[in-house]
């Protein structure tokens, strides 16, 4: 473009534009602060009119080095990392983690470890499409959808926090299984949670899927077909939304998932609309396999055996605040030696891993999640590597965006849920 | 390794004689090692042939001071077929001095973003990107993040009057390396 | 408001100071700065069940014009930071800021290259919340705390600005 003075004084816009050449596209900046974009992105489009001729996404706003991170910490400290990676679905990223991590140190977690496991993600599954759907709701228009997605949240955090003792970022899931069991108070509230969630969901759907104007919006706009989304990586319900049932629960189970039945949603749409109905689908699968796992939950311990492996601390809460538990501090200080080295040795420097590398993927809310773990056979990782969907997934943003209106890349974005803290890592 | 991929396998070694090695299993795991002139024929090759039509995964390691007789970066690419549910993993050598690989974005459009990325972290120039430059740091970032030799870079933290270095140059507890066990496969 | 620069100080009464104040308090409007984990907590902090609207805070601005109170929430990047200072900048006066979590505050867990530690570094910050994420009720705390400060700020001195004026 070259450079040219053009003077605008208040005048007509068409008295503006005919002297610059009525056929200049404008580029525009959207983000790296917007309401609109999902967190730190930054949007370069450039316009013709409405109209999106061209878009550059530009990322990196939110990289924190979580994956250098890892590389000086020990293999257990390393999941309280990478749990803030994709923040609104932290147990995926720690169960990823840590089934990379027993898989090069040739372990499985117990069963019961396992069960609350796919539990704990299915509820987290349905917390982050109620992010999904309460954003993309505001996005669009509708507003009150934010605060129905945020109100069933907050019941889905008050488990979490009843369980894990946080709202986010839980570092829950450790190598080897948990770090505590469930507590009492825990199935009670799941089973209310779970039996009310199916009318919020026939809620929302009255709300918004015969709605004709967020069917206006939705359908038609932001086309993917599954060739384009294979060859663009993209995985997760933007794939199922352009018909391939591909699910890595179903394909390539992990943890225990092929003893729960469930469907994987398939639609054909390939459209937002399509990504809105197999997200909500999604919810109620998610619904029926939490209800399931916490009616087949095993009995048993949640940490492996090894005591060279397993996380030692017992907490409890005691007259001072929570701390370990009075009899295994009797037992670590009194009875077994072997035991106060084993916590010594765990707390300070951690187990060691053997050497090797391994990719474990799993089937998080946005798509496939893989961990690329290199070990040098110490107790710290050597190279920690994040295949996270959104990363992969915004990549198709030009495709989705271009040749539409700026709105649509608004649907087109919302429908895409990227997560930037997965994005930039 | 089932038989499918042990068929597949040996065909990619007949039309790559020299260029790829003998499957390695470990961990359940198929890792095929390339070497790097050919990386973008053989890439090719799987895709269609695989057919592997997902690249799920391109990653940077650094290796620096662990696998001597090897090459310092190693890049990985995770390939899956959903037509014969199957992953495979290619692994190939980058030395130190020459960090120059072919770009793979012709064949998996997906390899774009993930190729930038190793490039920012490990400097690593993919030939034939179509558009390579940083993604994740800033455009006037000097160096490159991820390799062994960057440092972490946290600052000293107060705690009760005591300067706490960052974790990277803190005394460790000591370990010994066993080395990475680098096969020339 | 403009009132300071129209009458010379000391003419103001202290009970229309103290209206002033309670009207800036009572209706200070965020800025979205939503980062990471962060924005996630201070987005369910304006959601129904804790709610921001009773402090008259539910609009979160999108335009920094508009906007008196910016919630710095999540780790702010080295990439992010000019970002930062010119949101800022681009608020008017009188601006307060609110640091949320321990990200934003002192770096949090991520003391390496790629985040800024702390970003009083880059802005002047009136209220400090810790968290990892911070609870909502933490963040309600931390705003009624610049509430207070507010009321109890004195108008006819001018509003310290960054560079010393």
């Amino acid at each position: 473009m070259s450079a040219r003075e053009i003077y605008v004084g208040g005048q007509e816009w068409g008295e503006v534009v005919r002297p610059a050449g009525g056929d200049e596209t404008l580029i525009v900046n959207m983000g790296p602060q917007h309401p609109s974009t999902h967190g730190v992105l930054r949007l370069v489009m450039e316009l013709d009119g409405e109209t999106v001729v061209a878009c550059t996404p530009v990322i990196g706003y939110l990289h924190t080095g979580i994956e250098k991170n890892t590389e000086v910490r020990n293999w257990t400290q390393g999941v309280t990392f990478v749990t803030r990676a994709d923040y609104l679905s932290p147990f995926f990223n720690e169960l990823a983690y840590c089934l990379s991590v027993e898989k090069l140190l040739g372990i499985e977690a117990p069963l019961r470890a396992q069960a609350i496991r796919v539990l704990m993600c299915e509820l987290q599954r349905i917390s982050s499409h109620l992010v999904w759907l309460a954003t993309g709701g505001m996005e669009l228009g509708a507003l009150s959808m934010m605060l129905y997605g945020f109100r069933e949240r907050e019941k889905l955090l008050d488990i979490f926090e009843n369980i894990t003792g946080l709202r986010m970022n839980h570092a829950y899931i450790r190598p080897g299984g948990l770090i505590q069991d469930l507590p009492e108070s825990a199935p009670d509230l799941i089973t209310a949670f779970l039996d009310e969630f199916p009318a919020r969901i026939d809620d929302y759907e009255d709300l918004l899927s015969d709605n004709p104007l967020w069917l206006e919006r939705n359908t038609g706009v932001g086309i993917l077909e599954a060739d384009d989304a294979i060859a663009l990586g993209v995985t997760g319900p933007m794939l199922r939304a352009a018909g391939v049932p591909h699910d890595l629960r179903k394909v390539q189970p992990y943890s225990g998932y092929e003893k729960y039945d469930f469907e994987i949603a398939v639609d054909e749409g390939a459209d937002c609309a399509a990504r809105y109905r197999v997200r909500m689908r999604e919810m109620r699968e998610s619904a029926k396999i939490a209800r399931q796992a916490l009616e087949m939950l095993p009995s048993g311990p949640v940490m492996v055996e090894d005591p060279k492996i397993a996380w030692p601390a017992q907490m409890s809460l005691g007259p001072d605040g929570q701390g370990n538990s009075i009899e295994y501090i009797r037992k670590i200080m009194g009875e077994s030696m072997e035991a106060l080295i084993h916590h010594f040795k765990l707390v300070t420097e951690g187990f060691k891993v053997p050497a090797g590398q391994v990719y474990v993927p799993v089937e998080s809310p946005r798509g496939e999640l893989g961990y690329h773990v290199v070990s040098a056979g110490e107790s710290k990782p050597w190279r920690v590597h994040m295949r996270d969907p959104s990363f992969v997934n915004l990549q198709a943003t030009p495709h989705l965006v271009t040749g539409g209106l700026i709105a649509d890349a608004i649907a087109s974005i919302a429908s895409l849920d990227p997560v930037m803290g997965g994005v930039d890592r | 390794m089932n038989e499918t991929l042990t068929e597949l396998c040996a065909g990619l070694r007949e039309s790559f004689p020299e260029h790829v090695g003998e499957p390695v299993v470990e961990f359940g795991e198929t890792s095929v090692r390339v070497a790097r002139e050919r990386v973008l024929d053989v890439c090719r090759w799987l895709r269609d042939n695989g057919p592997f039509e997902l690249l799920a995964d391109l990653s940077g390691v650094d290796y620096l001071g662990i696998a001597p007789d090897e090459d310092r970066f190693m890049v990985a690419y995770h390939l899956y077929s959903f037509r014969r549910n199957e992953r495979l993993r290619l692994r190939a050598f980058v030395p130190d001095g020459d960090e120059r690989i072919e770009s793979v974005a012709t064949v998996w459009p997906s390899a774009n973003w993930m190729e930038r990325e190793v490039y920012d972290f490990f400097g690593i120039v993919f030939e034939g990107h179509p558009d390579l430059r940083r993604i994740l740091m800033p455009d006037d970032w000097d160096g490159y993040p991820q390799r062994k030799d960057y440092p972490l870079g946290g600052t000293k933290v107060e705690f009760k009057g005591v300067m706490v270095p960052p974790p990277n140059v803190r005394r460790q507890p000591s370990s010994t390396t066993t080395g990475y066990p680098g096969r020339i496969s | 408001m403009g009132l300071e620069e129209k009458l010379p100080s000391g003419i103001l009464l202290t009970s229309v100071s103290k209206f002033v104040n309670w009207a800036r308090a009572g209706s200070l409007w965020p800025a979205t700065f939503g980062l990471a984990c962060c924005a996630i907590e201070m987005m369910a902090t304006g959601a129904a069940h804790h709610d921001l609207a009773r402090f008259g805070m539910e609009v979160f601005r999108a335009s920094p014009r508009q906007a008196d109170l910016m919630i710095v929430a999540g780790r702010v990047s080295q990439k992010m930071a000019p970002v930062l200072r010119q949101i800022y900048d681009q608020m008017p006066e009188p601006k307060w800021v609110l640091s949320m979590g321990v990200c934003a505050s002192a770096g949090g867990m991520f003391n390496n290259y790629a985040i800024v530690q702390g970003v009083d570094q880059i802005v002047p910050v009136d209220a400090y919340v810790g968290g990892c994420p911070p609870r909502p009720e933490q963040l309600m705390d931390a705003i009624l705390l610049i509430h207070e400060k507010i009321k109890g700020s004195d108008i006819n001195a001018r509003m310290p600005v960054a560079d010393g004026r």
